[in-house]
């Protein structure tokens, strides 16, 4: 009962320390929350409506990772966003290494277009897409993972600028002369990049690993856009079962993605409170 | 920085990769829809561009523009609900203690992170007919409808489910939901670096907490308050996926119109041309930002 006990009066600015805000807060929590821990409660229920709880089961857990259609969709997602991810921080480190270092004519130009695929809405982005892949003409029955190309350079367009955006504002905190110094000490371009240089990027290129690996993951629209009928990605799949009926098996897929994603997110946290450390020991 | 000139070589090494990749799949499809916005229909896959400004005569028809500034206008409900719900949570974050911080951002920012759809669908299972908001309303009713009686009203009948899907409610309601993250995240970096003696000396000199807020607090945070309304704002009109599954027959947006033009109705050049009025409209409230950002910036 610590919180109601007698301690120090609320000053001014603690506003945290006031009920109403406590109160406000916790409902804009409970808006996020309530549907998303309902999802993962009610996909533990033995019911086939739903709604009613009925006792514990994982029937729909079986059920949903014995769903080929389901399982493949899902593998297509993170084969998509693994090889979406590696280009994307390559890209996205060159990208941002461009625009950091040199000057050179038409670069203004370059560092808008750049921003573009952050800022145009999906929507448009996603026929454009379309439009480009059926302009093509490309072959549509290519083996796997092969017929996953048109979504993957669709993803990888997307998460690009986005991991150059990140991996740029880490190279302002950078200090030439540190590179300078390598090479009067005889080091290499090369050498002075790999050793240098890239340690400094990288937990840059680790935020935009992370960012570009859940933004290809979590893509509807443009990959609605570039897949085929028998490229489906996840979402895709899960839009085609949600679109007239809610079952319990789409909730217990949903809730393994939550899952993937708590652990992804606090992967990410845990090696970002690491990093600080690093930074801070220096 | 250094001029280009300078290492030819490794300026070339650094930018074609990122530079060709862009112009090959990013530039070049943008030109071919904007190309399409100028063309028509010439059998069943063929368009032939040929020059014609008959598509964006045929998107200020009533019916388009109708839509258009629907999707305006749910935009903005939302982005305005988003603001006034943000504000104080965004606050609450920035004076919480340091042990609370962190779990309050995450608690904000795991829901962000979380599949877009899976989100929507939650909140599809929630707003259903039978869904658990029904369910507990109902259930409210059931128990407490008898003590109504008590203060003389008559007692209510069997409880009717509130239609809370496929309606603009549902759709401006998921909106908010999806975008609220997008809207504390960018409040929270702006109140974070605010000089707190300024809001003390306002308090100390006598100013309530609501005028510190409005006249000290809000001018202050006037970048970060703009660019959380573009942030949300944005997303919320090129919205596809909430009006889709969350909205009615009557609840389409301008997203709606522009995916039917290119899968069911097979109108490409009008789809092509309308999605370029989207970006415009897009463009111009990001220039609206930049330009605000400036004067913030020279008031300074």
């Amino acid at each position: 009962m610590k919180l109601l006990g007698k301690r120090a009066p609320v000053a001014p600015l603690e506003y945290t320390r006031r009920w109403s805000m406590r109160i406000w807060v916790g409902l804009v929590l409970l808006f996020l929350y309530t549907p998303l821990i309902t999802l993962v409660a009610f996909s533990f229920n033995d019911s086939r409506r739903n709604i009613v709880w009925r006792g514990f089961t994982t029937k729909y857990y079986e059920k949903a990772l014995h769903n080929s259609s389901l399982m493949e969709a899902l593998t297509n997602s993170i084969t998509i966003a693994a090889l979406a991810t590696v280009v994307s921080v390559v890209l996205g480190a060159l990208a941002a290494v461009l625009l950091w270092r040199f000057r050179f004519p038409t670069k203004a130009g370059w560092e808008g277009a750049m921003a573009l695929p952050i800022v145009v809405p999906e929507i448009c982005m996603g026929v454009a897409m379309l439009a480009f892949f059926a302009r093509l003409d490309l072959p549509q029955d290519l083996p796997w993972p092969f017929d996953l190309s048109q979504i993957t350079i669709a993803h990888i367009t997307f998460c690009f600028p986005f991991v150059a955006m990140v991996v740029r504002s880490r190279l302002a905190s950078f200090n030439r002369e540190e590179e300078e110094a390598a090479k009067d000490l005889g080091a290499s371009e090369w050498q002075a990049f790999r050793d240098v240089l890239l340690p400094h990027m990288k937990p840059g290129l680790i935020a935009g690993a992370l960012l570009a690996f859940t933004l290809s993951l979590d893509d509807f629209v443009i990959t609605f856009f570039t897949s085929g009928p028998n490229t489906v990605t996840f979402p895709v799949k899960v839009y085609s079962m949600v679109r007239f009926s809610v079952t319990p098996e789409v909730n217990a897929a949903s809730a393994l993605v939550i899952a993937l994603t708590v652990l992804l997110t606090t992967i990410a946290l845990k090696l970002q409170s690491r990093m600080g450390t690093i930074a801070q020991g220096h | 920085m250094e001029d280009w000139k300078r290492s030819r070589a490794l300026f070339a090494a650094v930018a074609t990769a990122p530079l060709t990749w862009l112009t090959l799949f990013f530039i070049i499809p943008m030109g071919v829809i904007w190309l399409y916005s100028f063309g028509t229909n010439a059998g069943l896959t063929e368009i032939e561009i040929s020059g014609t400004l008959a598509n964006y005569k045929k998107a200020l028809e009533p019916l388009y523009l109708g839509i258009f500034a629907k999707s305006l206008v749910v935009a903005g409900i939302t982005t305005a609900i988003c603001l006034v719900v943000g504000f104080p949570v965004a606050l609450a974050i920035v004076f919480a203690s340091d042990k609370w911080k962190p779990w309050l951002l995450l608690g904000i920012m795991l829901p962000f992170w979380t599949n877009l759809l899976i989100r929507t669908y939650a909140l599809m299972a929630v707003l259903r007919t039978e869904g658990y908001a029904n369910q507990a309303i109902g259930w409210l009713h059931d128990r407490f409808g008898g003590l109504l009686t008590l203060v003389g009203l008559p007692a209510p009948g069997a409880y009717e489910p509130l239609h809370l899907l496929y309606n603009n409610f549902a759709v401006v309601l998921g909106l908010v939901y999806v975008h609220l993250p997008f809207m504390v995240l960018p409040l929270y970096a702006a109140l974070d670096r605010l000089d707190r003696s300024l809001i003390e000396a306002s308090l100390d000199l006598g100013a309530g907490h609501l005028r510190t807020l409005l006249l000290i607090v809000a001018p202050l945070a006037a970048p970060g308050i703009i660019s959380g309304i573009i942030i949300t704002f944005v997303p919320a009109l090129g919205a596809y996926l909430t009006p889709d599954l969350l909205g009615g027959t009557d609840s389409q947006m301008i997203a709606n119109v522009i995916e039917r033009q290119f899968k069911r109705a097979n109108n490409w050049p009008f789809g092509a041309a309308l999605s370029f009025l989207l970006m415009y409209a897009t463009f111009i409230a990001i220039a609206i930002q930049a330009l605000k950002a400036k004067q913030a910036e020279k008031r300074r």
